[in-house]
């Protein structure tokens, strides 16, 4: 109990980010027309690519062959997740460009 | 030194995630607000490859962080290119998973150095609980899109056990005792971690195994915020803001907008995820039985009916995108305008496999954008409608939705084209549609049938039209 206490005033500024952060979350899908659901979500997507970070990471301080090894095919993973979100929701987003006459 | 400049660009990396979010959700500005969050993406990355130091020491294996974003780079590149518009679902839930896969491998590689610097039960119980439920939440949305993206490519079918619902929440309670058994030191085995991720990936499976596929969407935006949530793990493991930041906004924003959808197709989440849509005790296709006959009709007639009317409105589904027709419709379209016909599209809020597939799909043959009307504003113009014009549509014009309780599909909202004087359904033949329920608009008197590819179809429409 007094464990939680003491990491609850630890980190309160972490605490803080991420309650807001859920609110900024919501603020920012509340009024978005039906038609942009699929490149939004395709788009959301491509930024929980962020956890290639901690792919980065790890196969950059790896030493053991297993940290190696599952360090390098977690940092191809993120990178495809990251890459391929950014390309596909390109793709999608292309279709509904102004057309021109 | 180092430090302060990799905090400002975690710091310009997490604002531009904000900023490309909010730009996404306005047509006009959506492309830029992609480009804005890769670039955020983009220095966070090399940022941490160049600037990273932990007590003081940069990062090593400067060669294999390179090949691993090589390779990445090059097969997503590839990937992404070469999906067809009509594959765009199953691409993202693809990509969701490598992201679940990559944060579940972080926590492995974690763990794997707790134990190695003695036993793990000595580590802080708060990394242990991060750890662990980086792994489960990582798992879980790995091989839950995996099979979701297997039901969108339909290569698995919907399945469910017996007792689906009893096993799914045991096996949860089971997997949360183990996490937190190990977390304080109860369970002092290191295997735990790999008893707790092959549990994980199981419950991956069961929990979107018996989900219909009609339901894919939600799940993969469901299973999108579970990967922010992971990827925020991660943030809380390195105390590193800009993982903590962007997996947080994803989890929040996609749980939000995985409860909009549910909206859309007017369903609440636990309705979509236990409401067994397609198959289980609820077994579809349970509706009313259906009495009448169905009529021909042959193109001739079709075209004939179609040039001599006022106002045609084509109601495309995802068998349009199927046969690849969006571009022949698009002409058939322009040959009636020409003849001076009124033409617009219907489009329900989830034709096609998501929210505003259609709409890609459209637009990808140049259909024109304004020439796409969403429900709500087309259902009041079906009544002045002469033919009502449904390619490769069935559910979302079945009007069990509005009266028939017993129905899988009542309570969605429809279009309402038994409104119009005539309707005309395109189909390849009677089978049911995605939700596998029999449609009743079929057996109207109103209506009549037109089989076929919808891509023939149309183009001998289109041939029919010219020549009369």
């Amino acid at each position: 109990m007094e464990a939680i206490l003491t990491f609850i005033s630890n980190n309160q500024l972490m605490i803080y980010m991420v309650i807001l952060m859920i609110f900024v979350g919501i603020e920012l899908i509340e009024k978005v027309p039906s038609v942009l659901h699929t490149p939004l979500m395709s788009g959301a997507n491509a930024i929980h690519g962020v956890v290639i970070i901690g792919a980065i990471i790890i196969m950059g301080q790896a030493e053991s062959i297993f940290a190696i090894v599952l360090g390098f095919i977690a940092v191809v993973l993120g990178t495809l997740n990251v890459v391929g979100g950014f390309v596909v929701t390109d793709r999608m987003l292309d279709m509904f460009k102004k057309k021109k006459k | 030194m180092k430090q302060s400049i990799l905090d400002i660009i975690y710091m310009i990396g997490a604002v531009s995630f904000i900023f490309g979010i909010k730009m996404l959700g306005n047509p006009e500005k959506a492309k830029k607000g992609n480009l804005v969050a890769a670039f955020g993406m983009g220095i966070a990355i090399f940022g941490t490859i160049f600037l990273y130091e932990n007590n003081g020491k940069p990062l090593n294996n400067y060669a294999w962080i390179f090949g691993g974003l090589i390779v990445g780079s090059v097969i997503g590149t590839m990937m992404a290119k070469k999906v067809k518009m009509t594959g765009m679902p199953q691409m993202v839930s693809f990509f969701n998973g490598m992201g679940g896969a990559c944060a579940a491998l972080i926590s492995l590689v974690e763990f794997d150095h707790l134990s190695h610097e003695g036993d793990f039960t000595q580590a802080p119980v708060l990394k242990l609980i991060i750890i662990f439920l980086g792994l489960i939440i990582g798992s879980i949305s790995f091989a839950g899109s995996m099979i979701a993206f297997g039901k969108l490519d339909e290569k698995i079918k919907d399945k469910t056990l017996p007792l689906q619902q009893v096993i799914n929440i045991g096996l949860m309670v089971v997997l949360l005792g183990i996490a937190f058994a190990a977390s304080f030191g109860l369970i002092t085995n290191p295997m735990v971690l790999y008893l707790l991720l092959v549990l994980s990936l199981i419950y991956g499976v069961l929990f979107v195994m018996p989900i219909g596929g009609a339901d894919m969407p939600v799940v993969i935006s469901l299973l999108n915020s579970f990967t922010g949530v992971a990827a925020a793990m991660g943030g809380f493991l390195y105390d590193n803001k800009v993982m903590l930041f962007g997996g947080i906004l994803v989890g929040s924003a996609g749980t939000l907008l995985t409860v909009v959808m549910c909206k859309a197709m007017n369903r609440s989440l636990t309705n979509v995820l236990i409401g067994n849509f397609g198959g289980g005790s609820a077994a579809a296709g349970e509706g009313k039985a259906i009495t009448g006959s169905i009529k021909e009709i042959n193109k001739t007639d079709a075209a004939v009916l179609m040039k001599y009317s006022k106002k045609v409105v084509i109601v495309p589904g995802y068998g349009l995108a199927v046969a690849q027709a969006q571009h022949v419709c698009h002409e058939l379209e322009q040959v009636l305008e020409d003849e001076g016909v009124e033409v617009k599209y219907a489009i329900h809020p989830v034709a096609g496999r998501m929210p505003g597939h259609m709409n890609v799909l459209l637009a990808e043959s140049n259909v024109s954008y304004d020439k796409l009307i969403e429900m709500d504003d087309i259902n009041p113009e079906f009544k002045t409608t002469d033919v009502v014009l449904i390619v490769g549509a069935n559910d979302v014009v079945n009007p069990a939705a509005k009266n028939d309780p017993s129905s899988p599909i009542y309570g969605m909202p429809i279009l309402e084209v038994e409104d119009a004087a005539h309707t005309i359904v395109m189909k390849r033949s009677m089978k049911a549609g995605y939700a596998g329920i029999e449609n009743e608009l079929f057996y109207s008197s109103k209506n009549s049938m037109l089989f076929g590819d919808a891509k023939k179809t149309l183009t001998d429409l289109v041939t029919e039209l010219k020549s009369l």
